[in-house]
């Protein structure tokens, strides 16, 4: 019960339901906000999360993308999110997980590297993304960007499924990181 | 007029912003209204200070301007702009037993001038009351030889119910004592000790060390206002948002609100934490760990308003909830320099 699985609910009509997981609550509102704000064909729906495991919930959609935010100016977010990921069923990890990395504009700022957010990516074969949330622009690209994402892992864009997505994205990798 | 009075004159109008200067000129009440009349107070801040200072010299023909007025000014100036100075706090204690004497303000500041004087020939000592029962003292120190440097003065705000003083960090350390002493002769205690507490904002350390910050009225206003507060919200956050923790939030909310409360905290700019601890670690012993001798390393936490962010930081989820007890017992314990050893 404490471990999400990716297929254990019926997708609901027309919904697409992602699911932001990071400890600054006020960064995860503030994405909700502007990808709210697109228009977009699908039912969007968002929850937010502080960490995993989530609260016993019925009435929970089907979670079709997970995203987690890391702060690199924060190692207590880092850890929150890697502690995390050890309550998601493996199945999740076939291109319905995406990481975030905030606030790497402000070097002086950064107590994570970025390699350390990188190899994380690597581990769990997932995309990672990076985009200073606190800056209104950023943000409403990111979450344009995270729209589509969302649309494709719930199967609402023809001829594009999550795992077509992330091999997609893994051939423009840098090929020297397959090689860890 | 004496040449350097008149300078002293001239540079502490100088200080003033023209936007405080008729404020301050009237809280002082040297001047007149119909004297400050004649100077005309729209042309540059220069040619008005040289109009005010031969203003003053002209006075000096009709009463005496002595330094004592100058050094009034410079007290107001001071009280205007408090937080330009960095103040400690000193508590002093009577002997157990001794009896309660009822205090009088001119024996007190007679006996204060007295034993700085007796001390040090050059020293120049002022007074003006405040609010609250409290005294300013200004103190420009000279020595034996030397006149009193009117420029480097030290400020003493002491509430003469109570035991504690605050002085403003004079660059010249080596008249602390001997300020201590008077302070504690003069009114009548028997013991001086410097607490672990500094900040620019008087006001907090008075609200601090008084306990007068954590209180929070319970009148009706406030219960419609936290209902407001929480409605306030659901209006902003789309339906079609699910916080899924929302039961930790609240509890977060709760601890924070039970450890700092509701009202405004008093504020500080910093926290500094001297460690003097051995070293302690989960991985493998390495190098460090075996160590015998404490690890001696300071911890400075600097902020605008220091507790505000303290507060904030377990709902913005920077931080987990509840902080250290060694950060919440700031405004509790009155202290804001922190030893800690190994016990």
């Amino acid at each position: 019960m404490s471990v999400l699985r990716p297929l254990d609910r019926l997708p609901g009509l027309n919904t697409a339901t992602i699911l932001l997981v990071g400890t600054e609550d006020a960064l995860l509102q503030q994405l909700a906000d502007s990808m709210l704000k697109e228009d977009c064909t699908s039912e969007l729906k968002v929850h937010l999360a502080r960490s995993l495991p989530l609260p016993c919930s019925v009435n929970r959609p089907r979670i079709d993308l997970i995203v987690f935010v890391v702060n690199l100016h924060s190692k207590h977010s880092l850890q929150s999110v890697e502690e995390s990921l050890c309550h998601l069923d493996a199945a999740f990890f076939l291109g319905k997980v995406a990481f975030l990395a905030t606030g790497a504009g402000r070097d002086s700022h950064c107590s994570i590297h970025r390699n350390t957010v990188v190899k994380l990516a690597h581990t769990y074969r997932s995309p990672l993304l990076f985009c200073d949330l606190e800056i209104e622009d950023f943000r409403a690209a990111m979450a344009q960007r995270l729209v589509r994402l969302l649309q494709i892992c719930a199967g609402h864009v023809p001829g594009v499924s999550a795992l077509n997505l992330l091999s997609l994205l893994r051939g423009s990798e840098n090929p020297s990181l397959e090689d860890l | 007029m004496d040449e350097t009075l008149a300078e002293f004159f001239r540079r502490t109008i100088l200080k003033i912003p023209m936007t405080e200067m008729m404020t301050i000129l009237k809280t002082w009440n040297f001047l007149s209204e119909n004297q400050l009349q004649t100077v005309n107070f729209r042309q540059r801040k220069e040619s008005i200070v040289q109009d005010l200072v031969l203003l003053l010299i002209n006075i000096e023909y009709h009463a005496t301007l002595r330094l004592n007025d100058a050094a009034h000014l410079d007290i107001i100036y001071t009280q205007f702009h408090r937080h330009q100075k960095i103040w400690d706090v000193f508590q002093m204690s009577k002997r157990p037993g001794d009896n309660i004497d009822l205090f009088d303000m001119e024996e007190f500041k007679s006996s204060f001038k007295k034993i700085l004087q007796r001390a040090l020939k050059n020293v120049t000592v002022s007074f003006r009351d405040a609010e609250e029962n409290s005294v300013w003292i200004r103190i420009a120190w000279g020595t034996q030889y030397k006149k009193p440097n009117q420029y480097k003065p030290a400020y003493v705000v002491y509430y003469s119910q109570t035991p504690y003083a605050f002085t403003s960090s004079s660059q010249l350390k080596s008249n602390l004592p001997l300020l201590g002493q008077a302070l504690t002769v003069a009114s009548k205690h028997h013991q001086i000790v410097k607490m672990d507490l500094r900040s620019r904002y008087l006001d907090s350390l008075k609200a601090i060390v008084f306990k007068q910050y954590n209180q929070s009225f319970e009148t009706h206003n406030s219960t419609t206002s936290l209902q407001e507060r929480s409605f306030g919200l659901d209006i902003n956050m789309d339906s079609r948002i699910i916080h899924e923790n929302k039961v930790e939030k609240e509890r977060v909310q709760r601890v924070t609100q039970e450890i700092f409360g509701d009202y405004p905290q008093p504020r500080l700019e910093f926290a500094q934490y001297k460690l003097e601890t051995k070293f302690k670690s989960d991985l493998n012993r390495g190098i460090l760990a075996e160590r015998e001798e404490p690890l001696r390393c300071l911890v400075k936490f600097s902020s605008p308003h220091l507790l505000e962010a303290l507060k904030s930081l377990a709902p913005a989820g920077i931080a987990d909830a509840p902080l250290s007890p060694l950060l919440t017992c700031i405004p509790n314990k009155g202290r804001n320099y922190f030893k800690i050893r190994d016990k």
